[in-house]
């Protein structure tokens, strides 16, 4: 069953992740390299302006003080990076398809495409749509809070979603679904956190559009794989019954 | 003798379950882990691009 687990895994995460990346390169790819336009044009008039007020050392949004002294590996714009971005983009798909089998086989459900789609939704809700009403998607350049407490928030706050919608789906007494509720919210009533002002030079149309597609790919994304997964591992389980059949 | 059959397999599917189940849930969030989060510098230049697109927190 592991072996199943991991080859159900690699296929679906493999054919969604190259589908999401196909999408990925001509939607939300076009407006990170054009905020990366924006933001290299504000790291110019910020050097200028330091050369002019005798304060020439700044830091960069992208290195960190000592980004200048060593510089960093990073794929080189064109093939490389899109190759890089599409590998990446399907080992998540691998990932996210992986903990939807894990949840659907500790729950004990079978597993058809109609089953792992209703789990790619609720993964969705946990992992991208909840998440992001505190922490919206965010183009580089954007202002942001210490990335050590957003990425905790987000964490904890995909997690907490996930539980209480597990219990809220499979609890039966009203007050432990009540419960389910309140353990959803709270992460929202802590609040996300933001940086004291917001000091983007992304114009608010291409942000608010990156945004958009960001949560449209995100949902793409997991009921692409949840898809997958489902109609994946009926096939799997055919064929790992077949030799012991014969 | 089929209820026999029947509960053996059971019992063996239910501890391969666990294992099937731990696996994927380790797999899963390690390779999510990795993707989203690391904060190795050559792993968020590589993954830069799908961490902004999956809104994953990015620098």
């Amino acid at each position: 069953m592991v072996n199943r687990v991991l080859t159900v895994s690699l296929l679906a995460g493999l054919l969604a992740g190259l589908l999401v990346a196909a999408l990925q390169h001509v939607t939300t790819t076009p407006l990170i390299l054009k905020a990366e336009t924006f933001e290299t044009a504000l790291r110019a008039a910020e050097l200028q302006h330091a050369s002019f007020t005798g304060d020439a050392r700044i830091v960069l949004a992208h290195g960190g003080p000592d980004a200048a002294d060593h510089a960093e590996w990073k794929p080189q714009d064109g093939l490389q990076r899109t190759a890089f971005t599409t590998i990446v983009t399907i080992a998540t798909a691998i990932g996210f398809a992986a903990l939807l089998l894990g949840g659907m086989i500790a729950a004990g459900d079978a597993i058809t495409e109609r089953t792992a789609l209703i789990w790619a939704a609720c993964g969705f809700l946990a992992f991208g749509l909840v998440p992001a009403t505190g922490l919206a998607p965010e183009l580089p350049g954007s202002a942001s809070a210490e990335l050590l407490h957003r990425q905790t928030w987000w964490i904890a706050t995909a997690l907490v979603t996930a539980g209480g919608l597990w219990v809220f789906l499979r609890a039966e007494a009203p007050w432990l679904r009540a419960l389910a509720v309140l353990a959803v919210l709270v992460p929202h009533l802590i609040g996300a956190p933001h940086p004291a002002a917001p000091e983007s030079k992304v114009p608010a149309e291409i942000a608010a559009h990156f945004a958009a597609l960001s949560l449209a790919l995100q949902a793409a994304l997991w009921l692409a794989t949840g898809f997958a997964v489902g109609v994946l591992w009926p096939w799997a389980t055919r064929r790992a019954a077949a030799p012991a059949r014969a | 003798m089929t209820t026999n059959t029947a509960s053996i397999t059971t019992q063996a599917s239910a501890s391969e379950r666990v294992k099937a189940a731990a696996a994927a849930l380790a797999l899963g969030a390690a390779l999510i882990f990795t993707v989203g989060f690391a904060h190795s510098t050559s792993v968020h230049n590589a993954a830069h691009d799908t961490r902004h697109t999956l809104a994953f927190p990015c620098h």
